[in-house]
């Protein structure tokens, strides 16, 4: 077993009457991509800033690199790097001087021209802030949170906002910092992020871990389950789909009959009777493997973004 | 690039200022139309004015620091670059200390340029004592960033900040004798002015530069304004705040007023026995014996 980078017990934070944490616990081994999963308002975003050293837990535990971040807030901020759900820097500051500020804050360095490479930066280093686009702002941000090498990487919602192809920009950079075995910990709502970019994964929702594993060992607890979408001519009458055999849950995602189902050739036949008999005709039908999605519905019974 | 964080930081709001074109207005035009205004106005009065009106035009350079600094911070927290700067292992100290540094840096050029153009076209002879002079400006700079930074962490948003930086100008502008000499005002008024910590800045430059006043006559109001710079840095390290979120209590509010206190013992002391008051009324002989004409006439 390596070693833990962040460890988490038991953290609780209530904002007045809002109860944000209520008990989180969770193990991130140094070099691995762990994510947090779960839906806006979930506590991510607290439980990240809280191991930063920007908020104060009302109780539990905290350690990143086995530094308190309360106590020894100064010795961990030379150890990590973040970014913030949205980083703003001043406008008329330069992609290269914003680098070298926050990269003379620090005692360990990475060489500006190497981070202004790696983020594809190096067009754009005189540039002023206010003049890069969302993407290139994020990787601007990433950047300033790998200047200093940092041994924890804290990333919250790291493609929020981003448009398709910058999102896949950001996604390639996530990779390779798997691939160099750093330790990062996401949070995000999007569940095609937490599939493809983290070793492990934990489902927080309300302020609670309510799952956690890789993401095939939390897709096994939907085993057995397929999702069937399916897109009719007409409307069902009286939401016949709801009840075909086989068929455990059904929602309407604007007009496709979402369908979680424990035997494929059941519903399917079930599917085709009541079209026969309702006249009805079948615009797609797609058969898809449970994802995350699907077991955040099954222990929440919710979407993840609703 | 190398050094403290102080020292980056400072370089880097020197540069960012220089890019903005709404501190180049009020750093650097503003206070040189000043000087043509009063000189314009007032410049009629006798070559004993002179150095009264020029002493008059350094003060509101001086004073007017706090103005853009209070309002630059806020902006930082409102728009989170305070947050990101806090991910970074620096406290409030180094970026505290880089306003007051930034803003020196950024003034020093203006207020040459005004004793320059003061020299050049309104033919000023002598700085009076150049030792007070630069006593003044040093302290009087800290002491009026340090105001700066205290609004900035009292204000709750950019809004209360200009709310706060208007009343602070008017009571600095009128009742400080940069703009309105003194002796004009009834004797209770003139007490009430040497409560404000402006008037000694004001009233220290002008001895400074009509009377020849060296250091020894101006250490009172040298070191009114270095205790004050002292009070107010330090309490707005106290109060900092990060994120615009984290409202301040009513009660660091009044902590806030701690840094006036050096003032308000100096305005009692002047009120028991008005050395300064008697002195402005000599300097006021000095420089305008038959008062300052306008325009002229």
């Amino acid at each position: 077993m390596s070693e833990v980078a962040i460890s988490v017990r038991d953290l609780r934070k209530r904002y007045g009457a809002v109860e944000a944490l209520r008990g989180v616990s969770f193990t991130v081994t140094a070099g691995e991509v762990f994510g947090l999963l779960g839906p806006n308002g979930a506590g991510k975003t607290t439980t990240v800033e809280i191991l930063e050293g920007l908020r104060q837990a009302d109780a539990g535990e905290a350690r990143v690199c086995g530094l308190d971040p309360q106590r020894e807030a100064a010795e961990l901020k030379q150890v990590i790097g973040a970014t913030l759900q949205s980083t703003t820097l001043p406008d008329k500051l330069r992609v290269e001087e914003a680098l070298a500020l926050f990269a003379g804050f620090y005692r360990r360095r990475r060489p500006i021209e190497e981070l202004l490479q790696r983020f594809k930066l190096v067009d754009k280093r005189r540039a002023f802030y206010s003049q890069l686009s969302g993407g290139q702002k994020q990787r601007l941000a990433l950047a300033l949170a790998l200047v200093n090498d940092p041994q924890v990487l804290f990333l919250d919602e790291p493609t929020a906002g981003l448009d398709p192809q910058a999102r896949h920009e950001i996604y390639a950079i996530i990779e390779e910092l798997r691939r160099e075995k750093k330790t990062v910990l996401l949070t995000t709502h999007y569940i095609e992020e937490a599939e493809r970019l983290c070793d492990r994964v934990a489902i927080i929702d309300h302020g609670r871990v309510i799952a956690h594993g890789t993401p095939r060992e939390l897709k096994q607890q939907a085993a057995g389950r397929v999702r069937i979408e399916l897109r009719l001519a007409q409307p069902a009458r009286d939401g016949w789909p709801r009840s075909l055999d086989a068929v455990v849950d059904c929602h309407m995602l604007g007009d496709t009959y979402v369908l979680h189902s424990t035997s494929i050739a059941q519903t399917v036949v079930a599917l085709v009777r009541n079209l026969e008999a309702e006249g009805n005709e079948l615009v797609s039908l797609e058969i898809t493997p449970p994802s995350l999605e699907d077991v955040f519905i099954e222990l929440t019974g919710r979407r993840l973004r609703e | 690039m190398r050094g403290s964080p102080t020292k980056l930081l400072t370089a880097v709001r020197i540069r960012l200022a220089l890019r903005n074109p709404a501190y180049i207005f009020f750093s650097v035009i503003m206070p040189i139309a000043f000087l043509f205004g009063f000189f314009l106005v007032f410049g009629h009065s006798g070559p004993g004015a002179v150095p009264y009106l020029v002493a008059a035009v350094i003060a509101l350079t001086v004073m007017g620091s706090f103005w853009g600094l209070s309002l630059q911070l806020v902006l930082y927290r409102e728009q989170g670059i305070l947050r990101r700067l806090r991910l970074a292992p620096i406290g409030p100290t180094p970026l505290l200390s880089s306003s007051v540094l930034a803003n020196f840096v950024l003034t020093l050029p203006t207020l040459v340029a005004e004793l320059l153009l003061a020299r050049w076209m309104f033919h000023l002879r002598s700085l009076g004592s150049p030792a007070s002079l630069v006593l003044l400006v040093v302290a009087g700079g800290a002491a009026f960033s340090a105001f700066g930074l205290i609004v900035a962490s009292v204000a709750n948003s950019l809004q209360e900040t200009q709310v706060i930086n208007n009343a602070l100008w008017t009571l600095f502008f009128f009742l400080s004798g940069a703009t309105v000499p003194l002796p004009v005002f009834p004797l209770w008024v003139q007490k009430a002015a040497f409560f404000l910590p402006a008037t000694y800045l004001v009233t220290g430059l002008e001895r400074a530069m009509v009377l020849g006043a060296g250091p020894v006559a101006v250490a009172q109001d040298v070191i009114a304004l270095a205790i004050s710079f002292l009070a107010a840095f330090e309490i707005s390290r106290r109060l900092f705040r990060w994120e615009p979120e984290e409202k301040l209590s009513p009660q660091a509010r009044t902590w806030a007023a701690l840094a006036l206190i050096p003032f308000l013992l100096l305005g009692l002391w002047e009120s028991h026995r008005p050395t300064h008051i008697q002195q402005m009324q000599q300097l006021l002989q000095k420089a305008a014996p038959h008062g300052f004409s306008f325009f002229g006439r």
